[in-house]
């Protein structure tokens, strides 16, 4: 899983040189077979939809269903034969369970036959097969305020320690009174950032070769302890806040770090919402380490998009046609302020430098049973973040939630 | 008798009873009224961290769009987001289930109220342990096999699960009214010669309306606002108004238009405040009738 | 009325109702009795140029699916998935009595196991709520039937607003008002003279927000039926009640409000059903760190990546016990009265 950094680190070097011409000269054309997509609605896979459907004419179909609730419904909706979708837009997480049920079929063949140019680091391969072609990434990393920090005496934080010590020195001189934020609320986004802070121990989530949760170890305790140290600074609502109210937060320059989405970094520096000032002291760097660890307290994700098992081989070679059109070097030079694309012709916008500088993190853990660990953090850390329980016993409570659930599940005996 | 009640009471109660139900109304109306001015302005000023006065007076809107008022948040929502098409669907869906909900409801709430075997406990219990199933898992349980048997998207197929999972509710409720009808007013016209459906045709339905315009009021009301059935169900160009809304929200990694639901909210209510209104004087007689016998 | 008459009369409902109720419940019940097949994983190594190689761990799909089409339903395992950690936690609740020297740590442990968690609130939430919505209805019906007649659909309007307003979005734009800096929660600072109250942040006042929403949200409900109840009142009760002299709160109590007494058992009966499966304002005000519900738990198994469906349909079946239990003396009540009427 380390070919997605180099995808991210490859486009830097490539957008250095500006060269397009992998993207030009490619005419696409599918006019027969029926393509249809599902995926998430945000404005990258729509205009990626859009694009695909450009090269479909003639006899062939076109029909996309993008929507926030694409996770719920994918698995239904492609385990019919023939599935309800050619091609399911997924992520690091929503791919597991079709690849669990065998719902998505390796590209290998049609790589070979249409996509020879696709950079390798797009590629998701596992176990030798190619399940996915990547073409957006996506990461937490680290926000800050030039102006405050500036005031504070502080410099940027590259470490998580470094975060507490500038919140503290923002905090002393009565600049600010909740100098941090984060998307901390219960649920997903805390599971995501116990996940991101435990990373940065670069200790493994789980005992090698089996489903067993590998957690409950000084490694989960020192990424808690940090978690509840940074809380300290926060506003006391933090259990609340997702992303959209750590932004408003941001916007309204009440918060002078947070690690937040790359996603979010152009909409909260674009001119709504906020004021100039704060816009143009708004700066972005690498997530922070933990500790005087070197690895990166983040996980990196991407999209990409798969081609279902249960259609005609027809229509996966219409649907791999039109959607590779969908992701070339234009897509992402005309839209360059979507999304961090992985496309090797992409020349970043200034947005993006946070999640290419976070490349080098650890991929978001694609294990079948990752996202179960995951539900059981949410809903397992509030105790201890509210102050109620130790570490220790959340972390316990952790383990025993997933393990009964990865039980059910057949993933544990 | 509420004449009687209202005409002879004596000032100080009077004045208790005013003052509470102007606390009331304003508690009930104020959010919406808030939300009514508040859409009209801009995300940073309805949801202002500085000041939460600034929704009143629109500082960031006129910094942001020039004027103290803006409707980018309805353009935004019927123009760019197409949200008429939503208003549509969701006529489309209210009105089929409303119609098939209470026509299935009659008919079976007449019949139960009917009939005094055991069995009619035994199927009024049963429905209302079925009423007991939290929605969200039905749904999920509906997902496969609607995709399989392909079917899945379509507005038909949730309206007529919105008309299934309403059904409960429905024929107790209407059962409730049919108590309430006297025995002998359908038992005297069978003696007459009448089939038992030509007594329920001829002369329960004219007798009938109040307690299904009330009862309307509900199924309307369940299925306008219903979210786990349509989000779940419906594909996206089918989307009715609250998963439409829903989806201005944005997600974990992508921003919302959040304006754009709230103008999207108020212009989703306009329509009942006519609807309440047109029909005030029949949801008034309906609810005469009265839902008595529990 | 005949056999056959009722049936043709049922047919539609019925027919509705068992294909999109009782079959899912049933398959649902039989589901949460099995748990999925073994997933076979298998490490493979994944080698990308630069990269390196690096072990992962994957489901075996085909060995999976061989178990699979063997058992279709998965492994079954009783009643087990009930009595595990996630939802009754028979062994641990066992554990904590033996270990714990007093009640109140004991309590306190059990507190922390997440289906008691749920229920205590989803108890709490609907035992506060229910009477509080229906004397609130009660009161409004009253006041609105003494306004003059031309104030009156406006205030039927308005009253009504509360539940017309999708939950969605009119728990987004309280749960704002109610914020620390919101205009709601601002107010209730300076009353308060508590510059640092913030709801959000306590779970107590969690809850108490969490209730005040529930009662808002459902006295419509309440209001609308008890002022269809008040309408049919008879006149001559009253009349003949002030000839005996009974004074206006008399007449409320001894005539009025016995009247109404079915009403009360019917707004009962829906209120306790749908307060017990209490969801959308725990999600609407982002309340899951402080109050889970047991409908959230159900939604928190089913959405997300991964799917636990036996899970959600463990914690489904013992909703509905706990919907019949809350229901059991009202049921017996309407099977008194059901007997009564037949004689």
């Amino acid at each position: 899983m380390k070919h997605l950094k180099i995808a991210l680190l490859g486009g830097v070097a490539v957008a250095a040189l500006a060269s397009t011409a992998y993207a030009d000269g490619h005419a696409c054309s599918v006019t027969s077979g029926s393509v249809r997509v599902l995926g998430n609605e945000f404005p990258a896979i729509q205009t990626i939809a859009a694009k695909a459907q450009e090269c479909v004419s003639g006899d062939a179909t076109f029909s996309s269903n993008l929507t926030k609730d694409h996770r719920d419904i994918q698995v239904a909706a492609l385990t019919p034969n023939p599935a309800e979708y050619t091609s399911a837009i997924v992520a690091n997480g929503s791919i597991v369970p079709l690849m669990n049920d065998g719902l998505i079929r390796p590209l290998d063949d049609l790589i070979a036959k249409h996509g020879a140019d696709i950079p390798k680091g797009q590629l998701i391969t596992i176990n030798g097969q190619v399940m996915a072609v990547a073409f957006m990434a996506n990461a937490q990393h680290l926000f800050y305020r030039e102006d405050i920090l500036a005031e504070a005496g502080v410099d940027a934080p590259t470490s998580y320690e470094g975060v507490l010590e500038a919140a503290k020195a923002i905090k002393d001189k009565g600049l600010m009174e909740y100098p941090l934020s984060g998307t901390y609320k219960a649920g997903w986004n805390l599971g995501e950032e116990f996940v991101n802070m435990y990373m940065g121990t670069g200790a493994p989530m789980f005992a090698e070769g089996s489903a067993e949760a590998a957690i409950n170890n000084e490694n989960g305790i020192a990424a808690l302890n940090m978690m509840k140290a940074l809380s300290e600074y926060m506003n006391p609502d933090f259990l609340t806040y997702d992303s959209n109210a750590a932004a408003a937060e941001w916007e309204a320059g009440n918060v002078a770090i947070m690690n937040m989405w790359g996603s979010r970094a152009g909409p909260i520096t674009d001119n709504e919402g906020s004021t100039p000032e704060i816009v143009a002291a708004t700066k972005f760097a690498a997530a922070p380490t933990l500790g005087e660890g070197d690895e990166l307290a983040t996980t990196l994700w991407w999209d990409g998009f798969t081609i279902s098992t249960n259609i005609s081989d027809e229509d996966a070679e219409a649907t791999f046609i039109a959607m590779i059109n969908g992701i070339n070097d234009e897509t992402a030079n005309a839209n360059a302020d979507q999304a961090v694309w992985l496309s090797p012709g992409y020349e970043p916008s200034p947005a993006a430098v946070g999640v290419f500088a976070s490349a080098n993190a650890a991929p978001y853990p694609m294990v079948p049973y990752g996202g179960l660990l995951h539900t059981a953090l949410g809903a397992e850390l509030t105790d201890f973040m509210q102050g109620n329980e130790s570490a220790e016993q959340a972390l316990a409570d952790v383990e025993a939630a997933y393990t009964a659930a990865a039980k059910e599940a057949g993933f544990l005996q | 008798m509420s004449d009687a009640l209202a005409t002879r009471r004596s000032a100080p109660v009077r004045i208790v009873l005013l003052g509470f139900l102007a606390l009331w109304l304003i508690a009930a109306a104020f959010p919406f009224v808030w939300t009514l001015w508040g859409s009209f302005k801009v995300q940073s000023d309805f949801f202002s961290i500085q000041d939460w006065t600034n929704a009143i007076w629109g500082v960031r809107t006129e910094i942001e769009t020039g004027s103290t008022f803006t409707d980018d948040g309805y353009r935004g929502a019927w123009v760019e987001e197409k949200f008429g098409l939503a208003v549509f669907n969701t006529l489309i869906v209210t009105l089929c289930v409303t119609a098939i909900s209470l026509t299935f409801g009659t008919l079976g709430g007449y019949a139960l109220s009917r009939s005094s075997y055991n069995y009619t406990f035994w199927i009024l219990m049963t429905a209302l342990i079925f009423r007991a199933m939290p929605h969200i898992t039905l749904v999920s349980g509906y997902l496969l096999p609607f995709f399989e048997l392909n079917i899945w998207g379509y507005l038909s197929t949730s309206i007529v699960v919105l008309v299934a999972i309403n059904q409960p509710f429905t024929i107790w409720m209407l059962r409730s009214f049919f108590m309430n009808i006297p025995k002998d007013l359908d038992e005297s016209a069978m003696v007459d010669g009448c089939t038992r459906f030509q007594a329920f045709r001829y002369v329960i339905i004219p007798v009938m309306w109040p307690g299904v315009i009330t009862t309307g009021l509900f199924s309307f009301l369940l299925a306008y606002n219903d979210f786990a059935v349509t989000t779940m169900l419906l594909s996206k160009e089918n989307q009715t108004m609250v998963p439409k809304i829903a989806s201005f929200l944005g997600s974990t990694q992508q921003e919302g238009n959040v304006m754009f639901a709230v103008a999207a909210v108020v212009s989703a209510t306009a329509p009942l405040f006519v609807l309440v209104l047109f029909f005030q004087r029949q949801i008034v007689s309906g609810l005469t009738a009265g839902a008595v016998k529990g | 009325m005949k056999h056959k008459t009722f049936l043709w009369f049922m047919l539609p409902s019925a027919l509705a109702m068992l294909l999109f109720i009782a079959l899912p419940i049933g398959s649902v019940f039989v589901q949460s009795l099995h748990i999925e097949n073994e997933k076979v994983l298998i490490e493979v190594e994944n080698c990308v140029p630069l990269g390196g190689c690096t072990k992962e761990t994957v489901v075996d799909i085909e060995a999976s699916a061989r178990l699979k089409a063997e058992r279709p339903l998965g492994v079954y395992n009783g009643f087990g998935t009930y009595t595990n950690r996630n939802h009754l936690a028979t062994t641990e609740i066992a554990q904590f009595w033996r270990n714990s020297d007093s009640l109140g740590a004991f309590a306190k442990q059990v507190y922390g196991l997440p289906f008691y968690k749920a229920l205590s609130f989803t108890l709490a939430y609907t035992f506060i709520v229910t009477p509080l919505v229906i004397i609130l209805g009660f009161c409004i019906a009253v006041c609105v039937n003494a306004l003059p007649r031309i104030f009156k659909g406006l205030a039927i309007f308005f009253s009504l607003l509360p539940m017309m307003v999708t939950p969605l979005i009119g728990s987004l734009i309280l749960f704002w008002m109610i914020d620390s800096r919101g205009v709601l929660g601002k107010s209730l600072q300076v009353l308060m003279e508590n510059p640092d109250l913030s709801l959000k942040a306590s779970p107590a006042l969690t809850w108490v927000m969490l209730m005040v929403y529930g009662v808002w949200h459902s006295a419509p409900f309440a209001f609308v039926v008890f002022y269809a109840g008040l309408q049919t009142v008879p006149e001559d009760t009253l009349e003949s009640a002030i000839i005996d002299g009974a004074s206006r709160w008399q007449r409320v109590r001894y005539v009025v409000i016995p009247y109404l007494m079915p009403l009360v058992t019917f707004i009962a009966l829906i209120q306790l059903m749908d307060n017990f499966r209490v969801f959308e304002p725990v999600v609407g005000f982002s309340a899951e760190a402080s109050a889970t519900s047991l409908s959230w738990i159900i939604y928190n198994d089913l959405k997300g990546e991964f799917q636990l469906f036996g899970s959600a349909a463990a914690t489904s079946m013992l909703t509905i016990l706990g919907v019949a239990i809350l229901l059991a003396p009202v049921l017996i009540r309407t099977w008194r009265d059901f007997k009564g009427a037949k004689t």
